[in-house]
C-alpha cells in the first residue's frame, strides 16, 4: 500500500506536474499508508527539512558569480578558450571529467555550484562558439547538459576509489553488519575498473555530441548559401 | 568558531538574501503572481533564519503552504536587473583574467578549507564564499547595491529548485519511517529463481539502479538490496563480497543519474545552468548510464566470481 506514494511521484514527473506538490502530496500519502499520524508526516518533513538546510548552502555562491557575470566572466572565457586550438567543447567536458576523476580519487570535491556553473560551462559554450559563432539555443542547452553530466560521471564513478569516501564506509560498514571482514583499500580497488570504463563511455559520447553539433551548423551554412 | 555555529550563522545569512528577494519582488508592482512569490521567498527565509528554534512541526505546515503556492502556479520568476552585453563586454576588456580570480580562489578556498582545517565541507563553502565576496568587491569596485541586485537576480534564476534536493531529503526519510524499503524488497525476492548466477547478478545490479531511482539515493538503497538480494542470490552462490557489492554501489549511482528524485545532482544543475528543458541532463546521462549498468552486471559476473 506504502508503494503508491512512489507511484504518485512516477506520474507526477512524467506529467511534469509541480515538482515542490508532486514530493509534498508522495510524502503525505506514503505516511498515511504507512500508519503515521498526520501530526507525525509534518513533524518528520519539516524537521529533516531543517537539518538538511546545509543542502542549500550552495546558494551562498551565487552573488558572486552574479558579480563576476556582470563583468564579464563569459566573455573573458571565451575569449580565453578561443586561443586554445583544438579545444571542442565535447574534449573540454571530456577533460573536466578526468580532472574531476582524479580530484575525487584523491578525495577532493569540486561541483556544479563551484566548477560547472562559473568555469567549466562558459568555456565549453566558448569553444562552440569560436568555431560557429553565435549558437541557438539548442547547442548551448546541449553543451549545458554535457557540462553538468561531466560532473556527475566524474563525481560518481571515482569517488570509490578515495578509501575514506561515504560510499567505501557505507560498504565497509554494511557488510561488516551482514557479518563478512572487508578491508576499505579492497573496495577501492574495487571500484577502478568501472572509473575507467566511465571515462571512455563518456568521452565517446561527448565526441559524438561535438560531431551531432558540427553537422548542425554545416547544414545551416550550406541553407545560407542557397 | 565552532561547526554548528558557523552554520547556524551561514543559514541566517542565505534566509536574509532570500528576506531581500521576498522585499524585491514585492516591490515589483508588474509580476501577476506577486503576493504568492513574496510569501514563498518569505516563508523559505523564516525557515533558514529561525529554522533551529521552530518545531518540527511547523515547519511542516510551512513546507504545505510553499506546495499550494508552487501547485497554484503562484510563484513566478520577476523583474532582475540583468547586465546589458555591452557593459559585460566592456568590463571584460578592463579587467583581463583578473575576472577569473573570484571563481578559481571558490574553489581552491573549499578544497583547502575541508582538507586541511577540521571544518566540514558545507561550513568550507561558506568560509570560502566569504572571503571571496570581499575579493570580488575589491576587484570590480562593484558597490552594495549590484550585490544586492545580483544576489535577486542568481536566486530567482535558480528558484523553486533551490530547495528541491532539501525536500526530497525529507521525503527520503518519509519513505523510509513509513516502510518502503522493506515492501519493495520483500517483493522483489519473492520472484527470483535461486541458483542462477547471472539472474542473481543481474538482480543485484538492476535492483539497485532501480530502488535508487525511486528512492534518489544509493547509499538508502544499498543497505535494503543487499540484504534483499545481495546475500541470498549473489553472495550465497559464492561471488566476492568486496567485489560485488562496490559494483553494486556505482550500479545504483547509474540509477541516479536516471532520477529527478536526485535533484542535487539532475535537477539543480538545470537551474544553476538555465536549461530550457527540465529533462535535459537526464536524458544526456541516460546513453552513457544504461550501457554502463549491464557493464556493471558483465564485470560482477565475471570479476565477482
Amino acid at each position: 500500500m506504502q508503494l503508491i506514494g512512489i507511484l504518485v511521484i512516477v506520474v507526477g514527473f512524467i506529467m511534469k506536474l509541480d515538482t515542490i506538490a508532486v514530493v509534498l502530496s508522495a510524502g503525505v500519502i506514503t505516511g498515511l499508508l504507512g500508519g503515521m499520524s498526520i501530526v507525525e508526516i509534518l513533524n518528520t518533513l519539516g524537521s529533516t527539512f531543517t537539518t538538511q538546510r546545509s543542502m542549500a548552502l550552495f546558494l551562498l555562491i551565487l552573488p558572486i558569480i552574479g558579480i563576476c557575470e556582470r563583468y564579464g566572466l563569459k566573455e573573458r572565457a571565451t575569449h580565453l578558450i578561443q586561443k586554445i586550438k583544438g579545444m571542442s567543447a565535447g574534449r573540454l567536458a571530456t577533460l573536466y571529467m578526468f580532472i574531476r576523476e582524479i580530484a575525487i580519487a584523491a578525495g577532493v570535491k569540486l561541483g556544479h555550484a563551484e566548477f560547472v556553473r562559473p568555469l567549466i560551462e562558459p568555456m565549453a559554450q566558448g569553444a562552440a562558439a569560436s568555431k560557429y559563432g553565435k549558437l541557438d539555443e539548442k547547442t548551448e542547452d546541449d553543451i549545458k547538459a554535457m557540462a553538468a553530466a561531466a560532473d556527475n560521471f566524474g563525481n560518481f564513478f571515482a569517488q570509490n576509489i578515495f578509501i575514506a569516501n561515504s560510499g567505501v564506509l557505507l560498504v565497509v560498514g554494511t557488510l561488516e553488519e551482514l557479518g563478512y571482514t572487508v578491508d576499505a583499500l579492497s573496495v577501492a580497488n574495487a571500484a577502478i575498473p568501472v572509473a575507467v570504463i566511465a571515462l571512455i563511455f563518456a568521452f565517446i559520447q561527448n565526441t559524438l555530441m561535438d560531431k551531432k553539433i558540427a553537422k548542425r551548423y554545416e547544414a545551416l551554412q550550406k541553407e545560407g548559401a542557397k | 568558531m565552532s561547526n554548528e555555529l558557523l552554520l547556524e550563522i551561514f543559514y541566517v545569512v542565505v534566509g536574509l538574501l532570500m528576506y531581500l528577494v521576498a522585499f524585491n519582488v514585492f516591490r515589483c508592482k508588474e509580476n501577476q503572481a506577486r503576493i504568492g512569490t513574496t510569501l514563498f521567498w518569505a516563508i523559505l527565509g523564516t525557515i533558514f533564519v529561525f529554522g533551529s528554534y521552530l518545531p518540527g512541526t511547523i515547519v511542516g505546515i510551512l513546507l504545505l503552504v510553499i506546495g499550494v503556492l508552487t501547485a497554484t502556479k503562484q510563484v513566478k520568476h520577476g523583474k532582475v536587473n540583468a547586465p546589458t552585453a555591452e557593459f559585460s563586454a566592456e568590463k571584460a576588456k578592463a579587467l583581463g583574467n583578473k575576472v577569473f580570480i573570484p571563481s578559481v580562489l571558490i574553489a581552491g578556498l573549499v578544497i583547502c578549507i575541508a582538507k586541511f582545517t577540521n571544518f566540514s565541507g558545507t561550513v568550507a563553502i561558506g568560509i570560502a564564499a566569504a572571503i571571496t565576496i570581499v575579493i570580488t568587491l575589491f576587484l570590480t569596485k562593484a558597490d552594495a547595491k549590484t550585490v544586492a541586485s545580483d544576489s535577486d537576480r542568481m536566486f530567482q534564476a535558480v528558484g523553486v529548485t533551490a530547495i528541491l534536493p532539501q525536500l526530497l531529503a525529507s521525503l527520503g526519510t518519509l519513505f523510509t519511517a513509513a516502510g518502503v524499503g522493506d515492501v519493495i524488497a520483500n517483493n522483489i525476492s519473492n520472484f527470483i529463481p535461486e541458483g542462477n548466477i547471472l539472474i542473481g547478478v543481474s538482480a543485484y545490479c538492476i535492483g539497485m539502479a532501480l530502488f535508487t531511482m525511486i528512492m534518489g539515493n544509493a547509499f538508502a538503497a544499498f543497505s535494503v538490496i543487499t540484504v534483499g538480494i545481495g546475500v541470498p542470490f549473489v553472495f550465497m552462490q559464492g561471488g566476492n563480497v568486496i567485489v560485488c557489492a562496490t559494483l553494486a554501489l556505482t550500479a545504483g549511482y547509474c540509477g541516479t543519474l536516471l532520477t529527478p528524485m536526485a535533484a542535487n545532482f539532475n535537477m539543480l544543475p538545470v537551474a544553476l545552468l538555465n536549461i530550457k528543458n527540465k529533462n535535459a541532463v537526464i536524458k544526456y546521462q541516460a546513453y552513457v548510464a544504461i550501457p554502463l549498468l549491464l557493464v556493471h552486471i558483465a564485470l560482477m559476473y565475471f570479476l565477482g566470481f
